[in-house]
């Protein structure tokens, strides 16, 4: 706010008033001609497809998503995403209150955070190949167990599976977790907990009516958010799985290939659906974060 | 107006920004009831298995070549060293890289310091447009780029030069986020308006100001989103798979994974120590410009 007061009170350059709003924009049009070129219209390209019936105008292909592997590749990509933004949200959520308030060095904490910024980088080809390594077939803690007499691939456990492949992405899901929960949670105020305890309450009611409440527009919306992460993610999974496993990224990577869906329209809406799942998480984290701000800002 | 909505943060990376920003909490910890510290090392020691483990598998894994049943821990890091196509890909991905930061600073240093001193109002629109990247998932995106410049008018994607430059273009949209906010970052610690005054005084036309002063007063901040970039660039697969550039070495790498035993397990450790580097660096590079949090790119 300050800031904007100091431009106030000293007006723009003499030369140019504030009115002449007129112009000045100009001054944005590479960074919106270059924005034009390379996201908009490759989007709207999909958009239009998305719309169009053999050269007709028509919502046949977003009907049509409601036939053949679709429906179940978005039911799969969904629940692979609420899966590991739970799991990934709890897990963070408990590793960044343990090294905050868990009474641990302080160097760890600095370690776990920047381990964190590290972890929820390394996604992609090499965190798949780093799982097959570790739990594929032949993997080394895999021969390890079977060394002492535990078979993990005796029951339904596959790597390349969904359970596979929600256990890696919790590789980078937890990580982004602390990074975004832990100064939300170093924001508690100590005031508030002796408030709190100034009247009787003890520690589980401190959090249960508290502390948890403050926290849970930042839980709920960092979840949200790693759940679009999840959603969006195709390296991941196309390295771990060949691109067997039924999920959207993967069945739109198969239609970038070859019209595999034999309908380049519904490719087209399957992919706007993606984008409309991607933009209502991205808007409710925002809703979320706005006010998980109210009582963490000052 | 808008000036104090809109600097709040958003997205992972503004709330990154404002923790960093705000002093480290010198609260004394309150006293803890030995449960509590037990249960508290009880995580840290579970998530230390589960973060290290796989490293250290991929680890064990690639020194466990046995050629003729002599055991040869270093074969593998040979065969890596003596691999054309690493040196390749690596090469081609930080060309690619370098090149997309170059651009996208060209572009967001003059977009974010017009925003804040000619045109606030529209802040809000071009920190819309900047996070489309993660509105649209890299493959989506691909799919798009293909469809639009693969065919005509464009055709673009039929020549090598032209599916390079459709790569590093989708890049620089990738690294808008990470830069714009970066720089934006970087342009709040200095008096942008004091500064170009004093310059317009001296007579100093907007190109001179931008790359005589306002260039070299953000160093930090550029340098943090330029390794975040690079971060982003070197280990991307998508992207570079569907436009064909195999040669990069998120594809090398994939492509590897598929036919080598145990090489590709010595990539996979250069790989994350390239993205430790990278993050290395960054936090080097101190506070104003720390930002590690990405959703966005290699997925």
């Amino acid at each position: 706010m300050a800031e904007a007061v100091v431009i106030d009170e000293r007006g723009a350059l003499p030369a140019r008033p504030a009115r002449s709003f007129g112009w000045a924009w100009l001054g944005l049009l590479p960074f919106f001609a270059f924005s034009i070129a390379f996201m908009f219209l490759p989007t709207s390209y999909l958009v239009i497809g998305s719309l169009l019936k053999d050269g007709q105008p028509s919502l046949q292909n977003y009907a049509d998503l409601n036939t053949g592997i679709i429906p179940s590749a978005f039911m799969t990509s969904i629940e692979i995403s609420l899966v590991t933004a739970i799991a990934g949200g709890i897990l963070g959520f408990l590793l960044a209150y343990a090294i905050i308030l868990g009474g641990l060095p302080h160097w760890l904490r600095t370690g776990v955070m920047t381990f964190s910024g590290v972890a929820s980088n390394f996604a992609g080809v090499p965190l798949a190949l780093a799982f097959v390594f570790t739990l594929g077939q032949l993997g080394v803690v895999t021969v390890l167990l079977q060394g002492l007499g535990f078979n993990i691939y005796e029951g339904n456990f596959r790597l390349t599976g969904k359970f596979g492949l929600e256990l890696v992405y919790l590789y980078f899901q937890i990580p982004l977790m602390v990074l975004i929960i832990a100064p939300a949670i170093d924001g508690l105020k100590k005031d508030w907990r002796e408030a709190a305890e100034n009247m009787g309450a003890t520690p589980a009611v401190y959090w249960r009516r508290v502390a948890l409440p403050i926290l849970t527009p930042s839980i709920l919306g960092t979840m949200v958010l790693l759940f679009g992460n999840a959603f969006g993610a195709q390296a991941t999974a196309y390295q771990l799985t060949g691109g067997t496993l039924n999920i959207i990224t993967l069945v739109i990577s198969s239609q970038i290939r070859g019209d595999v869906l034999h309908n380049p329209g519904l490719g087209f809406a399957a992919a706007m659906g993606m984008v409309a799942i991607m933009a209502v998480s991205i808007g409710l984290y925002t809703v979320f974060q706005r006010r998980a701000e109210r009582w963490l800002r000052s | 107006m808008t000036q104090g909505r809109s600097s709040a943060p958003f997205g992972p990376l503004g709330v990154m920004r404002n923790w960093l920003r705000s002093a480290p909490s010198t609260a004394p910890r309150q006293r803890r009831s030995g449960a509590s510290h037990v249960v508290s090392w009880v995580i840290l020691i579970l998530a230390i298995l589960y973060f290290f483990v796989p490293l250290l598998a991929t680890f064990l894994h690639s020194i466990k070549p046995r050629p003729n049943d002599i055991p040869d821990p270093t074969l593998a890091y040979r065969q890596v060293l003596a691999d054309e196509g690493f040196f390749i890909g690596l090469g081609y991905s930080f060309l690619a890289g370098i090149i997309t930061i170059i651009i996208s600073l060209l572009i967001i240093v003059p977009t974010a310091y017009w925003v804040r001193l000619k045109v606030p109002r529209l802040r809000p629109v071009v920190e819309f447009v900047t996070l489309m990247p993660f509105v649209v998932p890299p493959v989506v995106f691909v799919f798009g780029l293909i469809r639009t410049y693969g065919g005509p008018p464009f055709g673009l994607l039929s020549t090598n030069a032209g599916s390079d430059f459709v790569l590093v273009a989708a890049y620089v949209i990738l690294s808008f986020p990470y830069m714009y906010r970066a720089v934006d970052t970087g342009l709040a610690a200095i008096d942008v308006r004091t500064l170009t005054e004093a310059s317009q005084s001296l007579g100093a036309s907007w190109t001179r100001i931008l790359l005589r002063v306002i260039f070299p007063n953000l160093r930090t901040a550029i340098l943090s989103g330029a390794f975040l970039t690079l971060a982003i660039v070197v280990g991307e697969y998508t992207i570079a798979t569907y436009l064909a550039r195999n040669q990069a070495f998120g594809p090398y790498l994939s492509l590897l994974g598929r036919s080598a035993p145990y090489t590709p397990a010595v990539v996979t450790l250069i790989s994350f120590a390239l993205t430790w580097i990278a993050m290395g660096m960054i936090a080097l590079l101190g506070r104003g410009g720390r930002q590690g949090v990405q959703v966005a790119g290699a997925r």
